[in-house]
C-alpha cells in the first residue's frame, strides 16, 4: 500500500474503534475529547511518517500514541481522580486502555447501540453514526446527506447532548436491551445504506463509502452472537445483493444506469454469493420487510434466469411485503412486476388505482405502461415537473425518447 | 377513512382434497388479489380461518365444527379501509372466492363514541 493510501485506510478502520474504547473507559461525556485525541493522533502520524518514514507496525504506532495521548489528557485534567475513579470498572492498570479484540468489539457494539438510541430523531442518529462510528468529517457528512453544515452541526450537538444526559455507555448490552433496540439499530443502518445506494448525490466515491460503512457496521452485529439474528442476516443479504451491482449501476461520472442497460460483467459475483450465504442463514422463517426485500434483490442479482420465474416470484414477494407494510415505492414496484407477469394493460388498470398522482416515480410508471402516445406525453410532462434532480430528468428523457423512436 | 370487513364464505365442508399445485395456484390468486388492495394502501389485514371450530351457544353447550347450518361456512376475512361503502364494494371486485362459487359479504365496522 502506498504512503498516500495508508493513513486514510487506517483512519477508516481504526478511528471509530479507538473513539469507542476511550468512551467505554471514560464515558460518553468525553466523546468530543476522544474524537480530538484520535484525530490528533492521525495528524501526528501524517507529519511524523512523512519525515521519518512509515514505522514497521503502523497500526501499533497509532494505538500506542492514541492511548498515551488519552491517558495524558485525563491525567492532566485531573478529572480522573474526582470523577472517573469511583466509577471505574477495572481495578488494575488504571490508566491503561484495553485495546484487545474483545474490548474493541464490545466497545463498538455499545457505541452502535448508543448512537442509535431512539431518544434522538432518526436523521440525527444517521448524522451521529457517520461522525462517531464512521469518522466522517462535518464537510463529508454534509455533502453525503445533502444538508447544510449548519444543519449537520446542530443535529450533532443536540444528539450528543441527549446522549450525555442519558449516560448511555454505562449500560450493559442485556438481552432485553438488544431485543428492544435491535430493530431501530438495523433501521439506521438500512437508511444509511440507502443514502449511498439511492441518493441523488452525484459523487460516486461518497455513495460507495456510505454503502461500505453501513455494511461494515452491520458486520459487527453479525459477528456478535446476541445480535446475529434472522433479521440481521436478511439485512446483510439485502446489502450484499444491492452492493453487487453498485459498479454497474452508477458510472464514474455519477450517472445512474438503468437496470436493463447495465453491463452484467460488472456485477460482483462474490457479493452475490455472500448474499446467498446470509439469506440462507436468515432462514425461511423470517417475515421481516428486509427478508422480502432481500429475496427480491436476489432475483435482480441473477444473470441467467427465466424471466417468467423471476417476475412471478418478485410479484408474489411484493404482494406479501405490501400486506405486511405499505409503502408507495413497494406499490409501484409491485405494479411493474405485475406488468411483467400479466401484461401492460392489466397493470395499467391496477396502476390507476394507486392514487399517487404527485409522485415522480408514479408518473414514470404510468408513462411506461401506457399504450397511447397522447397519454405517455401527459405523464412525461407531469413527471418532469415533479423532479428537480438533473440525473432523474436525463434518465426520464432517455426513457421517453425510446418510445418515440 | 372508514373500516370495512369482507367475510368470505365457501360452499360445503367436505373439501375436495387439492393437490399441492392446485393449493399453490389458489394461494397465488389470493395473494395477487390481496396484494392489489394492499398496493392501494387499503388493506388492514386478512386471515384465512381453519376448518376445525367450536360453537358456543350457551355457557355450557359446546358443539363441534364451525357454524354451518347453511351450506356455506366462513373461510376467512379481510379488513379494509375506504372512504365509502361503494368504494369498499369496488375494492372487493375480482375476489378469487367467486371462482369456487363462494360468496363475499361486505360490512362496515362500527365506531362507537367513547
Amino acid at each position: 500500500m502506498s504512503n498516500t493510501e495508508l493513513i486514510p485506510n487506517l483512519f477508516r478502520t481504526e478511528y471509530s474503534k479507538l473513539v469507542a474504547v476511550i468512551c467505554y473507559k471514560f464515558g460518553f461525556d468525553f466523546v468530543e475529547q476522544a474524537e480530538d485525541i484520535v484525530s490528533d493522533t492521525f495528524l501526528k502520524a501524517s507529519e511524523t511518517w512523512g519525515m521519518k518514514g512509515i514505522p514497521d507496525n503502523p497500526k501499533g504506532w497509532i494505538y500506542t500514541v492514541a492511548k498515551n495521548n488519552a491517558t495524558d489528557y485525563f491525567r492532566r485534567k485531573n478529572i480522573y481522580d474526582s470523577k472517573i475513579l469511583p466509577d471505574l470498572r477495572e481495578e488494575n492498570s488504571q490508566y491503561e486502555i484495553d485495546t484487545s479484540q474483545e474490548n474493541i468489539r464490545d466497545s463498538q457494539l455499545k457505541m452502535i447501540f448508543a448512537v442509535c438510541d431512539p431518544i434522538n430523531p432518526i436523521e440525527s442518529q444517521i448524522v451521529l453514526a457517520l461522525r462517531v462510528l464512521c469518522g466522517f468529517g462535518i464537510n463529508e457528512i454534509s455533502s453525503s446527506l445533502l444538508i447544510t453544515k449548519a444543519n449537520t452541526n446542530k443535529r450533532l450537538y443536540r444528539a450528543k447532548q441527549n446522549l450525555k444526559n442519558l449516560d448511555v455507555v454505562d449500560f450493559e448490552l442485556t438481552n432485553d436491551i438488544i431485543n428492544s433496540r435491535l430493530d431501530s439499530v438495523l433501521k439506521v443502518l438500512y437508511l444509511l445504506f440507502n443514502e449511498g445506494y439511492y441518493s441523488s448525490n452525484e459523487n460516486y466515491d461518497i455513495r460507495k463509502d456510505l454503502c461500505f460503512e453501513s455494511m461494515r457496521l452491520l458486520y459487527v452485529l453479525i459477528n456478535y452472537t446476541k445480535t446475529n439474528s434472522h433479521i440481521t442476516n436478511s439485512l446483510m443479504a439485502l446489502f450484499c445483493f444491492h452492493a453487487s451491482r453498485f459498479d454497474a449501476r452508477v458510472s464514474k461520472g455519477g450517472e445512474f444506469i438503468l437496470y436493463n442497460d447495465q453491463d452484467k460483467s460488472k456485477w460482483d459475483e462474490e457479493l452475490v454469493a455472500k448474499g446467498m450465504h446470509f439469506l440462507t442463514n436468515a432462514g425461511s422463517d423470517d417475515n421481516s420487510i428486509y427478508s422480502y426485500e432481500a429475496r427480491i434483490a436476489y432475483w435482480h442479482s441473477q444473470k441467467e434466469v427465466s424471466e417468467k420465474q423471476k417476475w412471478g416470484s418478485i410479484l408474489q414477494l411484493y404482494n406479501k411485503l405490501l400486506r405486511q407494510e405499505y409503502s408507495p415505492i413497494a406499490a409501484l414496484n409491485r405494479t411493474y412486476a405485475l406488468s411483467k407477469v400479466e401484461g401492460k394493460s392489466i397493470a395499467l388498470v391496477e396502476a390507476k388505482k394507486l392514487d399517487l398522482d404527485d409522485n415522480f416515480y408514479y408518473n414514470c410508471l404510468l408513462l411506461e405502461l401506457s399504450e397511447l402516445e397522447i397519454e405517455r406525453k401527459k405523464y412525461f410532462k407531469k413527471a418532469m415537473k415533479l423532479t428537480k434532480n438533473n440525473a432523474s430528468k436525463k434518465i426520464l428523457s432517455r426513457k421517453y425518447g425510446r418510445f418515440l423512436n | 377513512m372508514k373500516q370495512f370487513m369482507m367475510i368470505f364464505r365457501n360452499e360445503g365442508m367436505d373439501g375436495h382434497d387439492m393437490s399441492p399445485e392446485e393449493m399453490q395456484g389458489i394461494m397465488q390468486q389470493w395473494n395477487n388479489w390481496l396484494g392489489g388492495i394492499a398496493a392501494q394502501d387499503k388493506l388492514i389485514g386478512s386471515e384465512a380461518l381453519g376448518k376445525t371450530g367450536k360453537l358456543l351457544k350457551d355457557r355450557e353447550v359446546i358443539s363441534d365444527g364451525p357454524y354451518a347450518e347453511v351450506k356455506e361456512y366462513i373461510s376467512g376475512y379481510a379488513i379494509t379501509k375506504a372512504d365509502s361503502f361503494e368504494e369498499a364494494v369496488e375494492v372487493s371486485k375480482g375476489c378469487p372466492i367467486f371462482d369456487g362459487g363462494g360468496t363475499l359479504e361486505v360490512r362496515d365496522v362500527m365506531v362507537f363514541d367513547q
